[in-house]
């Protein structure tokens, strides 16, 4: 079972509500920065960029501090996390993140807050 | 592992000596102190670091070789109980962002050279020996029963105890010491082992391994600090073991000022790796074996004793064939946050011959020394026969390097009817015979046997034949790979004249980790004159002496490139990555750093260390001379395999007109020629690096960069 935040970039209006929310979920701040999910418009649309739960990086975590839970959601558990960022390098999305003044990386973790903002629909929490 | 009887080993443990010390953090990279422990009288005690020793030996290799200058006599040997064992970490050391960060150098009296000897060597214990409170860690004196010394980061506590019940080989012992101070099941990561194993009681050529739990397998890894007999100096002061536990580790231990230029800096590094390592290196798939078949194209691959470099059979040890070997698909970094992983396993691997036969065990590598020097360099084809010789060489604490090139001059002694059966006590040492190279193993286990001869390393076995056997010295001499008495490592130097100075100039003795110019000066002619090469064989040898003042690992900076290196101004310095060494130096320490102070900062330590060796007896000219096998071909058969090579040689380059000679005669021009190439390289090294002809730094030079100290400037004094 995975547990993702499936996306539809022809949907996506580059509000940027999604990055704001999962900022303040996340951070408490609003800063886009600080967000799981990106949003990059481009000249042939935008581009909406977030976890799709691979499993990339836990391969490579050497703490395995990457783990995966029951609902097939890949969770970074800080205590163990060493702050290599080998699982940034290795994120074959580049969905894995970090920012300025942290220590721990993060991701989205399927938490369906963003989609729940969303006002187009372009984000959707499925199982599958 | 049985619980009921590691708890029973550890109710035997009888507690001889404890310290308390006051658990700080680790600052700017720095702790500031360093641990002193005697095993004659048990003292334990700490150190202050002042700023000047910061200033002038930057910490790793340079504390190592300052504390042991202060601790030693100019008579020394290493099996006086003032020699020491030093073990440092450096200020860059363990963080966990920049790849190739874990490392500990060892320091000791080599009982092979007599001269400091200096390894580089991977595992957890430096990283958690460093966050556990100490800079570096130094032992002296000699204890009277088997004992540990364990350091205890969580709590503040150094204690030493006695341990009998405990394995020696390191396989073993390595697990029974994490489980038994691992604070319970699960927390295995938090401990790491020093130890070394049965053969280090009796033979020369040994090593330290350095443990690093590894989460996945359930096992202890091991990494060695291999060259010069630092496992036979850790038990004659009756170490069995070097125990660290620290728990705290996070992305900031280390306190650097700059956390985002060290994070920026790694994780560049890194996105390169991940696109580049596949199709440059392959370090992640089969780490440094992967040199194998690479040196065998271009005749680099030592083969029968560095006769030759290149043999149809060498396909066997390709690293493709140890691939299939390797349990791989994860990553294997010696230390945190290292994803060029280069260490290698192969799981579930079963021994045919020795006292582990039919048990199954986890080993290390092999990496591409081991493979050639227990390989190619033997003859021996089969990859399962090179994983046992290294599995017996790690877990008996022995050198691959040292013990394939000492069976290899063994091997070709046997084939010269120098040794018979008669003389190797029954062992048939013919090229290829992977059972008498094994049990030459196992007998420096027993403590019996021919494998003591071979354990004493080339140097000494050139004189036992001599004397015992009535050898001819010339040829002994001709083909034993040593200099300085420690034994070359495997690559062959016969056609770069940079890379014969590249071994035999380097301090501790002949070993790739100064230099590496093959490429540069055979291949590409990239280095065509003595200046040229004098200026590479300055500035490599500063270069890569800088990551044991640190603490790194040498790979990340050259095994992996990014993609513009070829376009740059100096590609064999790949500039980019020094940049790196000179931003993540700055991002820890706070210090102001370029490229020309990182040279300086190891200039300092490499001519302190060079007058160490001089104060030790060693360090003179007589010593940077290579046997002729290093240089050119030494037996008729050698010339005669590459006649078209070595006649242009002596055409083009001597200028010899060789129409008419025999093929004796040409051996001695070539000869003659190449040992007086070699003269002028090292006088226009010993120019550029600042020493006299007799290889002797000058005090002007001392001057210059800052280490004419006073007790350096009177041992120099006697010399000139």
């Amino acid at each position: 079972m995975k547990k993702y935040l499936k996306t539809y970039p022809e949907k996506c209006i580059a509000c940027r509500v999604c990055e704001s929310t999962c900022s303040q979920v996340y951070f408490k701040v609003d800063d886009a920065e600080k967000s799981c999910i990106r949003i990059t418009e481009l000249a042939d649309g935008n581009d909406i960029n977030v976890c799709n739960q691979c499993q990339a990086c836990v391969a490579v975590c050497p703490t395995l501090a990457l783990k995966v839970n029951p609902q097939g959601v890949v969770m970074v558990d800080k205590s163990l996390c060493i702050s290599c960022y080998m699982c940034v390098a290795a994120c074959p999305t580049k969905s894995m993140r970090r920012h300025l003044n942290g220590l721990n990386p993060f991701k989205c973790v399927s938490c369906g807050m963003c989609a729940k903002n969303c006002p187009t629909e372009a984000i959707k929490i499925v199982t599958e | 592992m049985d619980t009921n009887k590691i708890s029973a080993m550890k109710a035997k443990h009888k507690l001889l000596a404890e310290y308390k010390y006051e658990l700080k953090p680790v600052i700017k990279g720095y702790n500031k102190r360093t641990l002193y422990i005697n095993l004659s009288d048990n003292a334990i005690k700490e150190k202050p670091v002042s700023d000047e020793m910061i200033d002038k030996f930057t910490g790793g290799k340079g504390f190592d070789l300052k504390l042991m200058w202060d601790a030693v006599k100019d008579t020394t040997k290493w099996n006086d109980p003032e020699n020491e064992i030093c073990i440092s970490f450096g200020p860059l050391c363990g963080n966990t962002n920049y790849p190739g960060s874990g490392k500990s150098i060892v320091t000791t009296i080599s009982p092979l050279t007599g001269i400091p000897v200096d390894c580089n060597v991977g595992g957890h214990f430096g990283p958690y020996t460093k966050f556990a409170g100490f800079d570096a860690l130094e032992l002296q004196g000699k204890a009277t029963e088997d004992v540990i010394v364990f350091i205890d980061g969580d709590k503040g506590t150094v204690q030493i105890f006695t341990a009998p019940d405990e394995d020696l080989n390191s396989h073993i012992v390595a697990e029974q010491f994490i489980h038994e101070f691992a604070d319970a099941p699960g927390k295995e990561q938090f401990v790491s082992v020093v130890s070394s194993g049965q053969a280090s009681e009796h033979v020369l050529i040994t090593c330290l391994n350095f443990s690093f739990w590894d989460k996945r397998r359930q096992v202890a890894r091991l990494k060695q600090a291999g060259r010069g007999g630092t496992g036979t100096v850790f038990r004659d002061k009756h170490l069995k073991a070097l125990v660290v536990k620290y728990s705290g580790l996070k992305g900031d231990t280390n306190h650097p000022v700059d956390m985002e230029t060290l994070q920026k800096t790694g994780l560049k590094l890194h996105n390169e790796i991940e696109k580049g390592d596949a199709s440059q290196c392959r370090m992640r798939a089969e780490g440094t074996a992967h040199l194998m078949e690479i040196m065998d194209d271009y005749d680099l691959l030592p083969i029968k004793n560095f006769k030759y470099g290149t043999l149809p059979e060498a396909r066997a040890l390709a690293s493709w064939e140890f691939r299939k070997l390797f349990t791989q698909d994860m990553p294997d970094g010696c230390w945190y946050g290292c994803s060029l992983s280069c260490c290698k396993a192969v799981d579930n691997f079963i021994p045919r011959t020795g006292p582990y036969k039919g048990q199954k065990v986890c080993v290390d590598g092999p990496e591409y020394e081991t493979a050639a020097g227990c390989g190619s360099n033997l003859c021996i084809w089969s990859p399962r026969d090179v994983v046992e010789i290294n599995f017996y060489c790690d877990t008996y604490g022995v050198d691959t390097i040292s013990f394939g090139t000492s069976t290899a001059f063994a091997m070709e002694c046997y084939e010269y009817g120098i040794l018979n059966k008669e003389r190797t006590g029954g062992l048939d040492l013919t090229w290829g015979n992977a059972d008498a190279a094994l049990e030459l193993l196992h007998q420096m286990a027993r403590g019996e046997g021919f494998g003591l001869i071979v354990g004493q390393g080339v140097r000494r076995m050139k004189k036992l034949f001599a004397e015992q056997y009535g050898a001819d010295p010339q040829l002994l001499q001709d083909m034993g790979m040593e200099a300085k008495g420690l034994e070359y490592s495997q690559y062959m130097s016969k056609e770069s004249l940079a890379q014969q100075g590249g071994y035999t100039l380097a301090l501790k003795g002949p070993q790739h980790d100064e230099a590496w110019l093959i490429f540069m000066d055979m291949v590409n002619n990239h280095i065509p004159t003595f200046e040229d090469k004098a200026e590479a064989l300055h500035y490599f040898p500063m270069f890569r002496t800088w990551f044991g003042l640190q603490g790194l690992c040498k790979l990340p900076w050259n095994d992996i490139e990014p993609e513009d290196n070829a376009q740059t101004d100096e590609p064999a310095k790949v500039p980019e990555h020094v940049q790196n060494y000179v931003d993540i130096y700055t991002a820890i320490t706070g210090k102001p750093m370029d490229k020309h102070e990182l040279i300086r900062q190891s200039e300092r330590v490499y001519n302190f260390q060079k007058v160490f060796c001089l104060r030790m007896g060693g360090g003179l000219r007589e010593g940077d001379i290579p046997p002729y096998r290093a240089m050119g071909p030494v037996t008729e058969e050698e010339y005669l395999s590459r006649a078209e090579r070595y006649d242009k040689a002596l055409k083009e380059k001597a200028g010899i007109n060789i129409d008419g000679m025999s093929v004796q005669d040409k051996m001695k021009a070539l000869r003659d020629y190449r040992y007086d190439q070699y003269d002028q390289l090292v006088d226009a090294v010993y120019k550029r690096k600042g020493w006299t002809k007799a290889g002797i730094p000058t005090l002007e030079h001392l001057k210059n960069i800052g280490m004419d100290l006073p007790e350096v400037v009177e041992v120099v004094k006697r010399f000139l």
